[in-house]
């Protein structure tokens, strides 16, 4: 088995794979999202956007199953995730946390090998499929060279692509991304994203993934969703959600929406903090 | 796809497939766990002729297998071969306990020393001493069993809040050697002059008059534990990525964590029990082990065995070269710190695992 065959290669658009019913979640007392629903359809790359502790961040945990709901529940191919054996999640959906930390000494191939870990038992700890997964994983984002070199000797660019290998070794369709560019400079950023986008057209990945800056959200993901204060504000195309009227809301923020001379898509230009 | 698949082969490694078994063997991890099991028979074999009273490698051949002079048998199997055999079996568990701790936690401080756990079989040991009043029979090891166990469980208690977290777990467990380490202190400047002398040398960690009555409590420990700690091995590979990565990758993480826990409390608990606390074997040697075989965390078995080589040569060397017969624990200290130090200084890693 290759990585193609665990891939679907036609995107059957219009299934919802993962779905938030009514959730609520809070960490402690502390009630961070309210009564949210959202559905994420096969093949499809979506990009929450929102203000700092509007709540994105959590919400993707939620749908990761890290953070169990207090209410309302979330749906993986319309079964309870809740209640689905942890593994058999990991098969299908791969999350990257924000910043995650590898162990000093680790390589960067034990690194993308470790993403086959929902495949293997204990006596089945590198079979041939493994071996395969994680050289075309290395291969596809160009870190086989790095193989050999420790995790913590990278540069941050070069690390977050080591990360990204190990989701893609994982062989999920779905993949969730918390702020994959934070603390990259623009060029890695980019490069960050062009490979997410890669794994959305090339290999039929449906991905989720929480970001910050509007401009790149609008450019790579086909579908943005809009979040303040715990809620749902609006989602749809780029085109729909970033509007002016939406920035003075949600950001509190004054705004131009120019298309991005680039590719077109909609660009925005701060003019001034409201309020 | 050949091409590509060599190039995911690190160098030194070799792959294994045998019908549906298949894994990676890196020679580094095999060489180290069987240099030192060969270290630990031969250290045992020495050891075993060594003493007050020499007795010559054939003769302890001879009295091996039942066919010895009956004052050289009584010395080799009843005297020095319970001895060794509790110093290797301590220094197995001590090795893999902290392993265990140290991978978990994601910190090399986490050791059951650290953690307060070998503390709190010293505060059951010589209350037992002290309150009892007896300074010997098998009161004193079950109080320290108690101890250790005690304190391990208000560890994972106190550390507990929908999983462990690495940090918490440590600052709760020092927080626990606090706690334990006065009441140990309380206890000494009541004790009467006698009991308090038995008591340190208890705290300090001897294999003095060490009998089979503690190899083979121990040894059946062992034997239940150390696989169940084999099998989480390759989880704890997982489960050193954090928590968030972990649950991603399929690790049930809470049960895992409270598992890893108390298979690591109950081999400290057996250990301590068998000879006390033996100082640094268990925060200092999965720290060398690490350092022996490269890779991000300490290898279970080559932790253990590295263990068993520290407490047996510890204890040859107590009972051979040093003027006086001293308890081992001072000297596991005295060349297990120094050792680590020198690899930290020497070393490129930085302190974290």
């Amino acid at each position: 088995m290759t990585l193609d065959a665990a891939t679907p290669t036609l995107p059957r658009t219009g299934t919802v794979r993962l779905a938030a019913e009514s959730v609520s979640l809070a960490y402690d007392d502390r009630v961070v999202v309210r009564d949210l629903d959202l559905q994420l359809t096969d093949g499809s790359f979506t990009a929450i956007v929102g203000p700092n502790g509007c709540g994105k961040s959590t919400l993707l945990r939620a749908l990761g199953r890290l953070l169990r709901p207090v209410s309302g529940q979330v749906l993986l191919d319309g079964r309870a995730i809740a209640r689905t054996p942890t593994r058999e999640v990991a098969r299908v959906l791969g999350l990257l946390p924000q910043t995650p930390v590898a162990p000093e000494g680790l390589t960067v191939g034990d690194l993308v090998a470790r993403g086959r870990h929902p495949h293997q038992s204990w006596l089945r700890q590198w079979s041939r499929d493994d071996e395969a997964a994680v050289a075309e994983a290395l291969t596809w984002t160009d870190m086989a060279d790095l193989a050999n070199r420790p995790v913590d000797e990278l540069s941050g660019g070069q690390r977050q692509r080591a990360w990204i290998s190990m989701a893609l070794a994982q062989g999920t369709d779905l993949l969730l991304l918390d702020e994959p560019t934070t603390y990259l400079d623009l060029s890695h950023q980019i490069d960050v994203l062009e490979l997410v986008a890669r794994l959305h057209a090339e290999r039929g990945r449906t991905v989720v993934v929480v970001l910050h800056d509007l401009n790149l959200a609008a450019r790579y993901a086909q579908r943005l969703v809009a979040m303040d204060d715990g809620a749902l504000v609006t989602s749809g195309t780029p085109e729909e959600v970033l509007t002016e009227r939406l920035l003075a809301d949600v950001f509190d923020l004054e705004a131009r929406i120019v298309p991005d001379p680039v590719t077109g898509t909609p660009m925005v230009v701060p003019v001034r903090r409201l309020r | 796809m050949t091409a590509t698949a060599e190039r995911v082969r690190q160098p030194g490694e070799t792959v294994v497939r045998i019908g549906p078994v298949s894994g990676r063997v890196r020679w580094r991890q095999v060489a180290v766990p069987l240099g030192a099991a060969v270290a630990v028979v031969l250290l045992s074999a020495v050891s075993l002729g060594r003493g007050d009273y020499p007795i010559g490698l054939a003769d302890v051949l001879r009295s091996l297998v039942g066919l010895g002079e009956e004052t050289q048998e009584f010395i080799v199997l009843g005297l020095r071969a319970p001895r060794i055999a509790v110093g290797a079996l301590v220094g197995v568990a001590l090795g893999v306990a902290g392993a265990l701790f140290q991978t978990f936690a994601r910190n090399p401080l986490a050791s059951p020393d650290v953690l307060g756990i070998t503390q709190g079989a010293s505060a059951g040991a010589v209350a037992a001493i002290v309150l009892g009043g007896t300074a010997s029979g098998l009161g004193v090891p079950l109080a320290a069993l108690l101890g250790a166990l005690v304190t391990g469980l208000l560890l994972l208690l106190l550390a507990w809040r929908a999983g462990i977290d690495g940090y918490r777990l440590v600052l709760v467990g020092i927080a626990l050697w606090a706690v334990a380490a006065a009441l140990v202190d309380w206890l000494l400047t009541r004790a009467e002059i006698h009991d308090a002398a038995s008591a340190y040398v208890w705290i300090t960690g001897s294999l003095n008059a060490r009998s089979w009555r503690e190899a083979v409590p121990l040894l059946v420990a062992l034997a239940v534990l150390l696989p169940v700690a084999l099998a989480c091995s390759r989880v704890l590979g997982v489960v050193q990525f954090g928590d968030d990565t972990a649950r991603g990758l399929g690790v049930r993480l809470v049960s895992t964590q409270a598992l890893v826990v108390l298979v690591a409390v109950g081999l400290t608990a057996a250990a301590v029990a068998a000879a006390g606390p033996i100082a640094y074997v268990a925060l200092v040697v999965p720290q060398v082990a690490v350092r022996l075989t490269g890779g991000p965390r300490p290898p279970l078995l080559a932790s253990g065995l590295l263990g068993a080589v520290l407490v047996v040569g510890a204890d040859l060397l107590t009972r051979t070269v040093l003027p006086q017969a001293l308890p081992v624990g001072v000297l596991t200290a005295a060349v297990g710190a120094p050792y680590l130090l020198w690899l930290l200084v020497r070393g490129r890693r930085r302190s974290t695992l």
